[in-house]
This record gives C-alpha cells, sequence and structure tokens, in this order.
C-alpha cells in the first residue's frame, strides 16, 4: 500500500511518459517500409507486364524488354484478341468466352446463394435430427479433391439428362460451391439474436416466413460477400467448364488457355496478353470495387480452396 | 380464482443435463408472477417452455385450461418481450407492432386500431414512423411490450427486459410495467435475476435453483421466511448472516449457542420442535441487529471492523463470537473502526435452519 | 421416464418438416455426391472399368500400375516439393508480410490491395502470366542479360530439374495474399494488452512474437495450414496453363494424371486409383481438423 502510493507520487509531477516521438525515416521504418515495397514490387510486376505487353506491337516486343513501357502504344491486340483470336476450333475470339462465362455465372451466382442461404437459415435456426451430420459431410467435402467427384458428378447429370449443357454446369456449381457459402450463412445466422427468431415466432411466422420477411432483409451483407466470392470462383473456374461442357459453351478461361496455349500458327504474345487481362478483368473488376467486402469474404469463410 | 397458466409435471433434458426437474406451478388469472434465479438456474428456460419455443421432454402445459403443450407459440395466446428487445431492425416501430397481427391475416382497420391503442397506452406515437436504430434503449423496450400488447392476448411472458438498461432507466421501466400491469390485469410472467425488479413486481416470487423450484410464494414471505438455505442467502443485500452453531438447553426454553455466545429462541415461532443438540444455522438480516439500543432478548459484545457508509444506511462489519456480523444502521449514525459495540438481536424476525439438511425449522 | 404428453407431438420426419424439405438439396449434395461419390470411386478403383465403368474387380491391379507408371511417379515427386515448399514459403511470407502491416504503418489499405488482388484471378490468368514472364527469349533471362550478364540462365519452365520452381513462383504470387490476410486478421484479434505487458517486462519485439503471439495464433495457423494443403493437393490449372505438364511430363501432377486418364485415355479404373490415392493425404490432414473444429465449436454453443 505503502509502495504504490510513494511511486505515485513520484511519477505524476512529470512530464508526459510515452515513447519520444519517432523521426520518419528511423533504421526501423527503412526496413518495414523496405521489405513492404520489395513484396509490393513482385505483386505488381505481373500485371504492369500484363498491360505493357497488350499495348506493344509484335516487332516491339521481339526487339524490346518486356519491362520497358511501349513506345508506340496500339489497341489493336485488344481488338483482335476480343474477335478474331484463334482457339484452334474457330477465329471469332474471347468474345464467345465471355458471353459464355456470363450465362454460365449470372444463373449459377443466383442459384448457389439462394440455396446455401436456406441452408445456412435453417441450420442455425431450425436444426433437426441428422442436420449436423449432413453439414459436416459438406464441410469434409469441400476438402475432397474434385478429381474423387468428377466421374460420379458426369454420370449424374447424364441420368438427369443434362450433362454438357448449361444447365448441368449450374448444377455442378451450385453443388461444389455449397459448402463454403452453407458455412458462410449458417455461421452469419448464428451471430443474430436468437431473440429475433423467437420473438418472430411468437408473433406467427413460420419457416418461409421468417427467412423472407426477418432472416432475408437483414442478410444483405453476408449476401455480397457471398456474391464476390462466387462471381469470382465462378468465373475464374476452368476444371468444371472442362469437363462437364461441350467446346459451344466454354468459359471464358477455357477458351483463354485454348488460344494462348494453342500450337498452330505464330505465337501473337501482346494478343494474348491482352487475352489475359481481358480475362482478368471481371474479378479484378469486383475485387477492386468491392475491397473490403472481398477481404471479409476470404476471411469469413477462407474455405474455398 | 381460475388459474391461468398451468404446467405440471415439466421436465426438460439437453442430453445428460436435466434442466428442469418435473415442475409444478400454477399461475392465477391476473397474477404477476416473477421466476428468479442466477443464471443456468432454468428460469429462462421455463419461460421458454411456456412460449412454446422449447419442446418439453415430459409433461404438460396449460394456458386458460387448454391444453396447449405441443402448440405453435403463435396459438398460445402469449406475448413475448426479450431482453434484447428483439426488434426487426428492417421494419418501422409501426411495422413491428403489425408484424404478427398480417401475418394472422387480420384486416387493416382491426391492426389500425390495435396498433393505435397500443401506441397510446405506451406513449410510442411519435416514434410510430421510425426505426428500431433510431430509438434509445427505453424507446425500444416500449416498443417491444408494445409488439405483446397489439396481439391482446391472456398472458404476458417477460424474458429479463430490463436487463439490457442503464440503472436510472430500469427503475423508471420497473415502475411503468407495475402501473401497466394495474391498468391492463393481465397475467404476466417475468425473469429476472434482479431481486430488487422481483420484490417490487411479483404478487408472487417463485426462486428456482437447479431447475427445482425452491420457494413459492409472496415478496414478504419470501424476505422474512425464506423456506431454505438457499433462498435465505440468494434474497437480500447484504446477505442474512449465517452462524453455524448447536441448540441447547435453556432456563428461558432452548436456546442457540455458537463460540460460547448464546441466543435465546424464545421468541422465535415454528411449528418444529427444537431438539437440544441439533446442529442448526442461524440466520440474521443486517437490519434485524439493533446496535447500542436497548431492548431486545438478547445482548452480546462486539468489535467494530469496517464501516460502510452508504448514505441513507451505514453497514458495519462486526467481529462477534467468531463470526462476521453484517448490520445496516441509520446512515447518521457513525463508528470508527476498533470501537466496542453491544448488539440485540430481533430474534422474532431471525431464521433457523437444519445444518444437515438446510430447510428452515 | 414415461412421456406425459398427449397425442399432438410432432415426432419422427413430420417434426421441423419445412426444414428438412428446404435443406434437401443439401442433403442430396452431401450424401449423393460427396458421401456417395467418393464411395463410388474408391469401389471403381478396383476394377478394370476401360472406357465405361464396370464392376468387375481386379483387386490392387490398378494401384499396382499406377505405381509403376513413370508419369505419376513424377507426379507424387513434384506434388511433395511444391507442397512442402508451398507450405513454408506461404506461411513465413505471409507471416512475415502480416507482421510488417501490423506495425501501424500507412498507407496499409494500398499494400493490401496490392498483395492481395492475385488472389482474385484464375489460375489459368496467373499462369500465362508468369509464362511470358519467365519466357527465356522475352522475359527476365533476356532482360537480364541485355543488362550485360550474357552467361546468365533463368528459364525455369524450360528445365526438367526446375520447372516445379517456376510454377512455385506463381503459385505463391498467387496465394500467399491470402494468407496474409488472414494471419493479419490473427494478429489484430490479439489483445493490445498483451503487447503492453510484454513492453513492460522488456521483452524484445522479435522474442514477444516467436514466443508469445505465434502460440497465441495456433488456431490461425492452423486454418491457413488446412487451406494451403487442401489448394496443394488440388492444384491443376496452374500447370495446365503455365507449361501444360512439360517439358516432357517433368511437371505434371497428380490431379492432371487423373483428369489424362479419365478423359483423355479412357482408363478409367486407373483414373479412379488415382484420385483414391489422392483422398489419402485429405483425410489425413482435413478429418483431424473438421472433427476439432466443427464439434469443438457445438460445445461451446
Amino acid at each position: 500500500m505503502a509502495d504504490t502510493l510513494r511511486i505515485e507520487g513520484a511519477v505524476t509531477p512529470e512530464g508526459p511518459h510515452g515513447r519520444k516521438p519517432r523521426r520518419a525515416l528511423s533504421r526501423r521504418n527503412i526496413m518495414i517500409y523496405g521489405v513492404l515495397l520489395l513484396a509490393a514490387f513482385y505483386y505488381i510486376l505481373p500485371l504492369y507486364v500484363m498491360v505493357v505487353t497488350s499495348l506493344k506491337g509484335m516487332p516491339e516486343i521481339r526487339l524490346g524488354n518486356i519491362f520497358s513501357p511501349p513506345v508506340e502504344i496500339t489497341f489493336e491486340p485488344w481488338v483482335k484478341a476480343w474477335s478474331e483470336a484463334c482457339t484452334g476450333l474457330n477465329c471469332d475470339g474471347l468474345s464467345r468466352g465471355f458471353w459464355n462465362s456470363v450465362l454460365i455465372t449470372v444463373p449459377s451466382v443466383l442459384i448457389s446463394i439462394a440455396v446455401a442461404s436456406i441452408n445456412g437459415y435453417a441450420l442455425a435456426n431450425w436444426r433437426f435430427k441428422g442436420s449436423d451430420v449432413f453439414f459436416t459431410i459438406l464441410i469434409v467435402g469441400a476438402f475432397i479433391p474434385y478429381q474423387v467427384m468428377l466421374y460420379p458428378m458426369v454420370i449424374i447429370l447424364r441420368e438427369l439428362g443434362i450433362y454438357g449443357t448449361l444447365a448441368g454446369l449450374i448444377v455442378v456449381h451450385t453443388v461444389f460451391g455449397m459448402p463454403i457459402l452453407t458455412l458462410l450463412f449458417r455461421n452469419y445466422f448464428t451471430s443474430l439474436p436468437e431473440e429475433l427468431f423467437k420473438a418472430a415466432r411468437v408473433d406467427g411466422a413460420g419457416f418461409w416466413g421468417i427467412y423472407l420477411h426477418i432472416m432475408l432483409p437483414m442478410a444483405v451483407p453476408i449476401m455480397v460477400v457471398a456474391m464476390i466470392l462466387q462471381v469470382t470462383g465462378i468465373w475464374n473456374d476452368f476444371l468444371f467448364g472442362v469437363v462437364f461442357t461441350r467446346p459451344d459453351y466454354y468459359p471464358m478461361t477455357v477458351q483463354l488457355n485454348n488460344i494462348v496455349n494453342s500450337v498452330q500458327g505464330v505465337k501473337e504474345y501482346n494478343v494474348n496478353m491482352a487475352a489475359t487481362i481481358l480475362t482478368g478483368a471481371v474479378p479484378l473488376a469486383v475485387y477492386f470495387f468491392s475491397g473490403r467486402y472481398f477481404v471479409r469474404g476470404i476471411a469469413a469463410g477462407a474455405v474455398k480452396g | 380464482m381460475t388459474s391461468s397458466v398451468s404446467i405440471k409435471n415439466l421436465s426438460l433434458d439437453f442430453g445428460a443435463v436435466s434442466v428442469l426437474k418435473t415442475l409444478n406451478l400454477d399461475i392465477e388469472d391476473g397474477e404477476f408472477l416473477v421466476l428468479l434465479g442466477s443464471s443456468g438456474c432454468g428460469k429462462s428456460t421455463l419461460l421458454n417452455c411456456i412460449a412454446g419455443l422449447l419442446e418439453p421432454t415430459a409433461g404438460q402445459i396449460f394456458i386458460k385450461g387448454r391444453n396447449v403443450t405441443w402448440e405453435e407459440p403463435k396459438d398460445r395466446g402469449i406475448g413475448m418481450v426479450f431482453q434484447s428487445y428483439a426488434l426487426y431492425p428492417q421494419m418501422t416501430v409501426e411495422k413491428n407492432l403489425s408484424f404478427g397481427l398480417k401475418i394472422a391475416g387480420m384486416d387493416r382497420s382491426e391492426i389500425e386500431r390495435r396498433v393505435a391503442r397500443a401506441a397510446g397506452i405506451l406513449q410510442i406515437e411519435p416514434l410510430l414512423k421510425r426505426k428500431p436504430a433510431e430509438l434509445s434503449g427505453g424507446q425500444r423496450q416500449r416498443v417491444a411490450i408494445g409488439r405483446a400488447l397489439v396481439r391482446d392476448v391472456d398472458v404476458f411472458l417477460f424474458d429479463e427486459p430490463l436487463s439490457n438498461l442503464d440503472a436510472k432507466l430500469r427503475a423508471e421501466l420497473r415502475v411503468e410495467l407495475k402501473r401497466l400491469h394495474q391498468s391492463l390485469k393481465n397475467t404476466m410472467i417475468y425473469v429476472t435475476h434482479d431481486q430488487i425488479e422481483a420484490l417490487t413486481l411479483a404478487d408472487r416470487i417463485a426462486i428456482m435453483k437447479n431447475g427445482v423450484i425452491q420457494q413459492l410464494d409472496a415478496p414478504d414471505v419470501i424476505y422474512n421466511a425464506p423456506r431454505n438455505l438457499f433462498v435465505a442467502g440468494f434474497i437480500g443485500s447484504p446477505s442474512m448472516n449465517f452462524l453455524k452453531g448447536t441448540l441447547v438447553a435453556d432456563p428461558g426454553g432452548i436456546a442457540f449457542e455458537t463460540n460460547g455466545a448464546r441466543f435465546s429462541l424464545a421468541g422465535y415461532r415454528t411449528p418444529a420442535t427444537l431438539d437440544a443438540g441439533r446442529p442448526v444455522l442461524l440466520g440474521l438480516r443486517p437490519e434485524h441487529i439493533r446496535v447500542n439500543e436497548e431492548g431486545g432478548a438478547v445482548s452480546h459484545e462486539a468489535i467494530v471492523d469496517i464501516e460502510e457508509p452508504m448514505g441513507a444506511d451505514n453497514l458495519l462489519w462486526l467481529k462477534h463470537a467468531g463470526h462476521t456480523l453484517s448490520v445496516r444502521v441509520n446512515g447518521a449514525r457513525r463508528f470508527s473502526p476498533g470501537t466496542a459495540v453491544r448488539l440485540s438481536f430481533d430474534m422474532a424476525m431471525a431464521s433457523l435452519f437444519d445444518a444437515a439438511s438446510e430447510e428452515r425449522l | 421416464m414415461t412421456n406425459t404428453a398427449p397425442e399432438g407431438r410432432r415426432t419422427g420426419l413430420t417434426r421441423n418438416l419445412a426444414a428438412k424439405i428446404a435443406t434437401l438439396p443439401m442433403i442430396a449434395t452431401a450424401l449423393v455426391v460427396f458421401l456417395g461419390g467418393t464411395i463410388w470411386t474408391v469401389v471403381y478403383s478396383f476394377t478394370n472399368s476401360k472406357l465405361l465403368p464396370k464392376l468387375n474387380f481386379v483387386g490392387l491391379a490398378q494401384y499396382r500400375r499406377l505405381w509403376s507408371t513413370e508419369r505419376w511417379l513424377v507426379s507424387v515427386d513434384n506434388l511433395m516439393i511444391y507442397g512442402i515448399c508451398m507450405l513454408i514459403l506461404s506461411l513465413v511470407i505471409g507471416f512475415v508480410l502480416a507482421a510488417l502491416m501490423d506495425q501501424k504503418i500507412r498507407f496499409e489499405n494500398v499494400f493490401r490491395t496490392i498483395y492481395l488482388y492475385p488472389f482474385a484471378l484464375s489460375f489459368i490468368v496467373t499462369g500465362l502470366v508468369w509464362q511470358w514472364i519467365l519466357n527465356p527469349e522475352f522475359g527476365v533471362q533476356k532482360v537480364v542479360r541485355s543488362l550485360g550478364f550474357t552467361d546468365f540462365i533463368f528459364d525455369p519452365l524450360y528445365d526438367q530439374q526446375i520447372v516445379i520452381f517456376g510454377i512455385l513462383i506463381a503459385a505463391v504470387w498467387q496465394g500467399t495474399g491470402l494468407i496474409m490476410c488472414i494471419m493479419l486478421a490473427g494478429l489484430r484479434g490479439i489483445d493490445e494488452d498483451i503487447w503492453k505487458a510484454a513492453r513492460v517486462d522488456g521483452i524484445p519485439t522479435w522474442k514477444t512474437y516467436v514466443f508469445i503471439i505465434i502460440p497465441m495464433m495456433r488456431p490461425v495457423f492452423i486454418t491457413a495450414l488446412v487451406l494451403i494443403g487442401s489448394a496443394i493437393v488440388k492444384v491443376y490449372d496452374l500447370v495446365v496453363a503455365q507449361t501444360g505438364g512439360g517439358p516432357g511430363i517433368a511437371s505434371e501432377v497428380p490431379a492432371k494424371y487423373v483428369y489424362q486418364v479419365m478423359f483423355t485415355a479412357q482408363n478409367l479404373g486407373q483414373g479412379f486409383a488415382a484420385s483414391t490415392m489422392m483422398l489419402i493425404p485429405v483425410i489425413i490432414l482435413v478429418i483431424p481438423w473438421a472433427y476439432l473444429e466443427f464439434s469443438g465449436k457445438r460445445r461451446h454453443g
């Protein structure tokens, strides 16, 4: 008791006791920002190379170096990548793949989110005997390499008569997106106060009434996260696109790979890079515009793998 | 009086854990019943069973004489108010109030009439167009009560409705709740862990522990004649003083003795026979011990250890015969530590418990 | 205990019926696709199915053939090297970057945006852009040579010995941002008072990290480990885009092997055996984790 008093007495009359204000260029800061900038350089380099290569003409690429900015900017590679590049099968560019990807992504995102949000809601608020078992299978299933389930899925789709169609691919995306999305929605709905659910039941709302009137309006933030996750995930998919669709329906990623890695003809690196940027543009746009939501999405349910 | 809510042999197990143990409870029409206990005692579980939000493992629940054990919450004729208010955040106050009525398919004019009436009673008319996020805690809880009110039900259930409010607001709303009950005369079942709320609001209090009702009585009975050691210790702040000792024969009849200090039990009324030699606990409330005053059956020496002035009252902690006693005196009377004082005891207000069974004698 | 309840209790299937109907797609997915599909593949890996699946059991013949196939052995070797390097690099780079980001730096959002954007890109895009940068005729090798170092050699994608490291460069680029983000979230979750206490005790910063912070972040590391691990086993598109498995078969990986024998060589039994083998690391890694994570959570409410 006496000790504490003495120390308090000794300390109070003096001035502020915080650290000395740090100089901006201390050794510590140089170290920290040096490493961060070096890393930033490694991460940003490929994007830079993609962009400058796509704006150069082929002669300049052959003579110059891939890091130098274009001497003469040309958009011709972009036009060519979009509408003329050849995949070996046809020569109508990436545009076909782009529209295929749109046709695949939009319904897949909507349906998978609708299904998963209902799952998550049921798991959070209406648990029944066995519901946790199904959920655990689902989560463990998220880690099973797709290769293990590819052929059974082919058989299932064939039995349903939708193998090789857009509908089939939508089912595949809904099925394989289900674990992470269900987890996301389940955790979100679990975090909402249980009393809201109870109040709605006392008010007489049932399973669907509570889902539509109470839960969905409150789930907007998590919906945005799920949308981002699914739009980028489905847009970037390659394996399912190859396995479950016919060449007419190949998504953009598959077509891009076919264009760039096609063995026929002269390699046009500028066109290839333009095509690569075009394919990455949609998820990149989603990423840059969604910012914090994207980070939240991957941090919240980082099980995509 | 008819019984409004009646619970028969109700049990609820979560796996191996038994939360409610063959509980029986009859609540009269228009009664304000408080379920009181610390967290985990089963009081909220019981309320949720009455509401139909939890399914009991065994037993039956009757509301207005109708067996509602397996009915949906909405069909039970109950309204419920929650601790976190549980207002639907995306709806205005008006929509919050009318949501249940719309689901029930009630016609618009009737909904409007009921919302207007509830808003009038609770004086929340100016808030009807606002969203819950724009309301203060007290206003939110008023809306939550309104949501139960519009349902025009017989039984109101309250699940710790004031616990999220600050002390001042809590005291205000407590008075309002009492006024509401006096004017509506509905049956109200109210869960709380706050003994002040229980003592001030209740017609009867049911004190619960480990899924069992320990005592069901009017507040003054619970306070003055606790049925067992748990109830005695739970109610009252500071807690009742407990002295461990034995019953001994005394010229004035039977007496209680601990560490050589003797308390005559001549003034203690009990239907039980008190035999000398029985190990017992004597319970004395802090306000039933007098310091340096004349009168009282027993008189003892004690030393003031610590003094806690609380304004209106002054709480003394005294050393007495190997025990520490808390004593409440008038705030104007001050004692410095170390002072020797004389104590006298109001033995008519004391409680005596069997040391083994902890039941009141 | 006897049930004194009268009739009217919803029991069995009709209890919570709406929820059961609503989750039928989930139940079907869990039981038919994930559980059923996996069992189906394992069962058919013991058959000699070729073009079509047939229940003609041949014991372990497919597995014996698998483990004597050069392409598979190379695939497994590659996966091990790639896996170990990826695991270490991701954890180290991810943690170091996160720790640096946690020093109350300026422009934190800018740095995070830069580190994380590759994760938004597909493996196909990642593979193709790194194929271009590592191209010896035009890329890094040529640039360094043009600076005067004419003997400089850096052509990982064309060298059988090191091609897997070329893929690793791209994979680290694409995936470490995610690990950084998870680690950063973990660091932010640590009570500020821990840092204050360590400072009062005079523990140097690096020691605080090694002996106090990292042990406290064990769950975060486990999550990161599971994420990286399951992504490693699945690696496929990156290889297809960057090297196509070449030069020769030097950068083959198991997932690609499965696709190749199943859909190109139409040797289904062999494909099933290979995919069953891919299941093993997942079982070792994920099942204990899922058990801890999900059965534990329920206990805490």
